[in-house]
């Protein structure tokens, strides 16, 4: 039988029963606290939630060609068999736009009869009726007129046509072009990025139910509630605090489901308040590719100087990214792929000028690692090619230009200001060359190479240096609810969005530690507005950072109440109060949970508390680009080697070896899983997912038989990962863990890489292999453009 | 004896339904509140929907498949057993999959969990568990959280319990109970369907309504359901007719009925010819091969189909039936053109003949973007036969490169009559730019398109010439490349 999981791997995700542990939950791989539910089918997911007889259920009518103005004749949609209402933007009673920054995004773009289209996903209207295949069918009964208008749809039509979303932005140090031009030798190129779908197996779904008054309940399945909420009630026209927004968990969100699942939300609730009656809409995974914003494709120009050595003197860097027809949340991706332009390296002279082109496709939206990841590739096409040009091996090209912990400050700092003082990576790097026998597999590669005619191989080994928290500032608060009851039981709620990523279980072991108990004893309900406020999207690998951290600060409160009622009554010193092993030990006597819980009620202590987090040392300014936007960094490094078929461009990936830092991991199971789940993600970002748009802007690759996630047998035969012992986080982050969450979806670069590679065994001249690497663009390649 | 409502039984409970064609299994089960199985797609292609379907074979016993209940019209589980993931666990003990998958940390959203377990949960007893057979078994359930390491680790796991737990004596019954339902005649409101069980009963009823829409396996039928929410008025479901069913051999032909489906014509053939298996393996999901036909792949003219220019390749005959007669002729002569077949209003497609030596000389080439169930860019099938060095005879088809699939007749006469040697691999390969004009689409560019034809065509030449040299990445190729 083969060795599917290496022996370093299954012993960290051992599973620790939730019942065992108690008290030392924290940094064991407890099973995520829905797994059991998940294999029997009974885990809950918005569309699961049984119907009542009166729900009405709701379908958009999107324009289908993308750019122009159309009039619509919607009176055969009215009349059709079970319609209940069609709605316009004539229906609104609040304001008709659902943009999360900006507010440039029309929810229904027909008013009066007319309106304006920017993509061909463009909701124009929504059927409201019986049921779910009435509503489809007779949205196709509308009569659209349309004046179509030519749609600027690549980034190369959009800088023809100058059209910006917004500003230009632009970091810089030192002197680049006088860098560059100093510098023994030059190169420069240009790298084509694609999109990627999220491709949730979740579509987007909302479920609204009208309450008294003003008053509306959603369930979305939305990784951003605090949002949600407002704009629902910015589109009805009520106060805040007449809507609540509920969400127990996501079937995928990976950023698909930050902004993107306003719309719908505020569209259900809208049939809600119209009709009176529950209302549901649920995406079609078609229309679901087609009206929803996808990750940034980028076109990155460079231009870079360095020495024989392959040493950066000076890196200039032109960003483009499609936008698509709205703002969105392009500001901070645009900026995410700026600051991480640099990648792990250190570039004395350094300039990133980003620019955000406004197209008629869909308005491209959070995607795990938020642009990071396309900054990333960026500066390791930079390093490919100056190996070319220089003749050294690409990890001799990494290791002379790496941060390193013992270079001086200014050496240690990045091209927007900030001094990075927790670097690992050198020694990351390191560890994992020795461990994956890099050298010998080079020597074993080479001579594959030489001796094999058709199947090539290639070989590299790529770091990640990933900043931790949101650019904007503010966002970096996180609130909690916790209550214990009398029976010793206790109920965490938070802010944070459990989507797969296990905040949940890891917020449900800080807790259960606090009070000594195992993670049985612990329940974490559904997120919902009305319990924590203002909350924070789930994003940007901060779940568990910021969440935790709020489920710890209420849980410390209530539990100093229980040590000054214990010390008192016992008449010990209050740090003679312990809990533990599920015990609560007062002096020399123990009691159950449950006991000192049932008499903290009879002397009328309050067992309940919000808890509050503000991530601390940060702050960025933006106009004078200059601050501490990242609390610390979480790195890692992937070795990853592949085979391409030099008569087909076909490749696969044959073997990956990573090494990743979590700090001190709070639950390596679940670390684990993100980080082989985030390669997978990434692989299959840069070689197999092809968002394919015509000349027209219509999206060609609308589902999964044309769109190709990875499956199963995409997964390298051999996978060896490890979380890396020595972790720390140098920061108070909790329980001195890392976030997880994006990083390791960057550590696949290494697997474009290795295909770049492979093609640079077969051609002299330097290669330009753009993402993703599908089997054409491979061949393309292969044979020179 | 005629059934007028669809009878079956879900999860062991027998269950008597009337419902339209247009009503999905899915769509059924979800509102009786079975909501474990999940809809991700709506077009059979991420699994999150897999159910295990059960039939009695005609030696009584218990048939299962892992099927996607989202394209599967109702009618089709007449005479069926549904398993879903509500009705695995023995009481309030999991089964071991279901167990091992939570303790080995193989879900993280969980929404496509339930699919994967139904997948693992369908394969037959004793069924391997090596890497690739696993990989082949879940090609059909898209996971985007896992990068689908656990979920492997926990299928092996749970294998042998997973065995163990097979309850011999209640299939045995169940089998006895569902192998007695008849055939189906319903009409419910305007919709009228017809599953009949044998092929007289078919023929006369697609003589009574030549505008019926035959439906075999619905993987194609049921995106034109969900997605365009078609809906036929008259309907008559083949995948119980018996003689369509069959599979034998016949002076060196091989019979294979429209209704088998393709994971039993991958079985059939894997002795004879393992290039044409290994294309069977990668050609859609394990869940689209056990519902889609080989008549269905056929008549449904599809430009991309990968069986027609395998066969084409293997020189193979079409049969073709209507109430009172019967007709033959060339594959390739079936395909007109884009989205027209030689087939009248009231002719259905009943089988293909296969000369065994064809099936024998047949090499395929499927070239996709993804490695596993995904459609073709292109796919090249090539016969030859040598007299010594020279081509004696050469059959090559295409998919993906024309309107329809289509012969090289330019490429196989470059090759016929010459030495088999690069020149001559050289001239077919120019030729191939007669044979095809290959559009350019979402899948591939007409320029990819002509030149990885031909250069299929040296690929195939070093196999035949050098069998040492590596050329391929997947399946069990793979092997001799670990790092």
């Amino acid at each position: 039988m083969d060795d599917l999981v290496p022996l370093t791997e299954q012993a960290a995700r051992k599973a620790v029963p939730a019942g065992a542990a108690a008290g030392q939950s924290a940094h064991k791989p407890i099973p995520h606290d829905s797994g059991h539910k998940h294999v029997a089918g009974t885990a809950v997911y918005a569309d699961d939630i049984a119907e009542p007889a009166a729900m009405v259920h709701v379908h958009i009518g999107y324009a289908g060609f993308a750019r122009g103005r159309v009039r619509a004749d919607l009176t055969a949609v009215r009349e059709a068999a079970g319609v209940v209402a069609v709605l316009t933007g004539d229906d609104v009673p609040g304001i008709n736009d659902v943009g999360p920054v900006r507010q440039d995004e029309p929810m229904l773009a027909l008013v009066g009869g007319e309106g304006e289209v920017l993509y061909e996903g463009q909701p124009l209207f929504a059927v409201v009726a019986t049921s779910r295949r009435a509503a489809r069918l007779a949205s196709s009964f509308a009569i659209l007129e349309a004046a179509p208008e030519t749609p600027i749809v690549t980034i190369e039509d959009a800088i023809k046509a100058g059209t910006h979303v917004e500003e230009p932005y632009r970091m810089l140090r030192g002197d680049p072009v006088a860098a560059i031009a100093a510098a023994p030798k030059r190169v420069s190129g240009r790298i084509e990025i694609g999109g990627q779908e999220h491709f949730a197996l979740e579509s987007q779904v909302a479920v609204a139910t009208p309450g008294e008054d003003d008053e509306m309940h959603v369930i979305s399945s939305n990784q951003y509630p605090a949002e949600c909420q407002e704009v629902v009630a910015r589109v009805l026209g009520v106060p805040s605090n007449a809507v609540t927004i509920e969400v127990r968990r996501l079937g995928g969100g990976f950023g698909g489901k930050e902004s993107q699942g306003n719309l719908p939300a505020a569209v259900a609730a809208l049939a809600a308040r119209l009709t009176g009656r529950p209302a549901k809409i649920r995406y079609d995974r078609d229309d679901d590719f087609i009206i929803t914003g996808k990750r940034h494709d980028y076109l990155i120009e460079y231009e870079a100087g360095f020495d024989e050595t392959g040493r950066l003197h000076g890196v200039r860097f032109v960003q483009h990214a499609r936008c698509g027809w709205s703002l969105d949340l392009s500001r901070g991706i645009c900026d995410r792929a700026m600051f991480h332009a640099d990648s792990s390296y250190y570039v004395p002279a350094m300039e990133v000028v980003s620019n955000r082109w406004r197209t008629n496709t869909p308005s491209n939206t959070a995607f795990r690692g938020f642009g990071g990841p396309q900054g990333m590739v960026g500066m390791e096409r930079v390093i490919e090619h100056v190996a070319h040009a220089t003749g050294r091996d690409a990890l001799d090209v990494r290791r002379v230009n790496l941060y390193r912990a013992d270079a001086p400050e200014a050496e240690r700092t990045t091209h927007y200001g900030m001094v990075v003082d927790d670097l690992v990576i050198e020694e990351i790097v390191e560890e994992l060359a020795a461990s994956a026998d890099y050298a010998a597999r080079r020597i074993a590669v080479t001579d594959w190479n030489a001796r094999s005619p058709i199947i090539k191989k290639g070989l590299s080994l790529t770091p990640v240096k990933f900043g931790i928290s949101f650019t904007l500032t503010w966002l970096n608060q996180a609130g909690a609810l916790v209550h214990v009851y009398k029976d010793g039981s206790v109920m965490i709620n938070h802010g944070g969005i459990e989507m797969g990523q296990g905040v949940y279980i890891k917020c449900a072991q800080v807790a259960a530690d606090v009070f000594g108990v195992p993670t049985s004893r612990v329940k974490v309900t559904a997120t919902r507005t009305d319990k924590v406020p203002n909350a924070a999207p789930t994003a940007a690998s901060s779940g568990a950072d910021m969440n935790a951290m709020a489920v710890l600060d209420a849980c410390q409160k209530i539990r100093a109440r229980l040590v000054a009622f214990l010390a008192e009554r016992g008449g010990v010193p209050e740090d003679a109060v312990t809990f533990a092993d599920g015990m609560v030990h007062v002096g020399d006597a123990s009691h159950d949970l449950a006991e000192v819980c049932h008499d903290a009620w009879y002397a009328r202590i309050s067992m309940s508390s919000s808890g509050f987090y503000a991530t601390p040392k940060i702050s960025w300014d933006r106009p004078n680009v200059k601050g501490r936007p990242f609390y610390y960094f979480a790195y890692g490094a992937a070795v990853t080697e592949v085979a391409i078929d030099t008569l087909t461009g076909e490749s696969r990936i044959l073997r990956v070896d990573i090494l990743n830092d979590c700090g001190r991991s709070l639950n390596p199971a679940v670390d684990l899983g993100q980080i082989e789940g985030g390669y997978v993600q990434g692989a299959g970002w840069l070689i197999s997912e092809e968002l394919v748009f015509d000349g027209e802007g219509r999206l060609k690759t609308h589902a999964p038989s044309t769109y190709k996630i990875p499956c199963a047998s995409d997964r390298a035969p051999d996978m060896r990962i490890k979380i890396w012992p020595k972790g720390e986080n140098r920061e108070p982050a909790i329980r001195r863990s890392k976030a997880v969450g994006e990083p390791p979806l960057m550590l696949a670069i290494s697997a474009h890489q290795a295909i770049g590679d492979a093609i640079a065994s077969v051609r002299e001249d330097f290669h330009h292999l753009d993402t993703p690497a599908t089997p054409e663009r491979i061949l393309k390649t292969l044979s020179g453009h | 004896m005629h059934e007028s409502a669809i009878r079956f039984v879900v999860n062991g409970k027998a269950r008597t339904v009337a419902a339209p064609p247009t009503l999905t299994l899915l769509e059924w089960l979800r509102a009786e509140g079975l909501v474990g199985t999940k809809e991700g797609c709506a077009e059979g292609d991420c699994g999150a929907c897999t159910v295990a379907v059960q039939r009695a074979t005609a030696d009584g016993r218990l048939e299962t498949c892992a099927l996607n209940a989202c394209i599967m019209p109702l009618p089709m589980v007449h005479g069926a057993a549904v398993r879903t993931v509500e009705g695995v666990a023995d009481g309030d003990t999991p089964h071991p999959i279901q167990r091992e998958m939570a303790e080995q940390h193989a879900s993280q959203c969980g929404f496509c969990t339930p699919g994967f377990v139904m997948s693992l949960w369908a394969r037959p007893p004793g069924a391997p568990t090596d890497r690739q057979a696993l990989e082949d078994r879940l090609a059909g359930n898209l996971c985007r959280c896992t990068g689908y390491g656990p979920i492997l680790a926990a299928a092996q796991a749970s294998a042998q319990a997973a065995d163990a737990a097979r309850d011999a004596a209640a299939e045995t019954a169940l089998a006895l109970q569902i192998g007695a339902i008849g055939p189906l005649e319903m009409s419910v409101g305007r919709h009228h369907v017809i599953v009949p069980h044998d092929e007289a009963s078919f023929a006369h009823n697609l003589a009574a309504h030549p505008n019926a829409r035959i439906i075999a396996g619905a993987t194609d039928v049921g995106l034109w359901i969900t997605k365009k929410l078609y809906d036929p008025q008259t309907t008559i479901f083949i995948g119980q007719v018996r003689e369509l069913q069959a599979v034998a051999v016949e002076d060196d032909m091989l019979m294979v009925g429209a209704a088998v489906p393709q994971e039993t014509f991958a079985h059939t053939i894997s002795g004879i010819s393992p290039s044409l298996a290994e294309m069977m393996r990668r050609f859609g999901g394990l869940q689209v091969r056990s519902a889609g036909t080989v008549g269905g792949n056929i008549a449904n003219g599809s430009p991309i189909g990968d069986l027609p220019p395998a066969l084409i390749a293997a020189g193979a005959t079409l049969s073709i039936a209507k109430a009172g007669g019967r007709r033959k002729m060339p594959l390739e002569d079936f395909f007109i053109a884009y989205g027209k077949q030689d087939l009248e209003p009231g002719e259905y497609v009943r089988g293909v003949l296969i000369p065994l030596d064809g099936l024998a000389r047949l090499t395929c080439h499927k070239i996709t973007k993804r490695l596993d169930s995904d459609i073709s860019a292109v796919m090249l099938a090539i016969a030859l036969e040598f007299d010594g060095d020279t081509v004696r005879s050469a059959r090559i088809a295409a998919g993906g490169m024309a309107a329809t699939p289509k012969r090289a007749k330019a490429a196989e006469a470059a090759l016929i009559g010459r030495r088999y040697d690069r020149d001559a691999i050289a001239a077919a390969a120019d030729a191939l730019a007669e044979d095809f004009q290959p559009i350019s689409d979402l899948r591939a560019s007409a320029e990819y398109r002509l030149k990885v034809a031909a250069n299929l065509l040296t690929r195939d030449f070093v196999e035949r010439t050098d069998p040492a040299t590596p050329t391929r990445l997947a399946g069990t190729a793979l092997a001799g490349l670990a790092a």
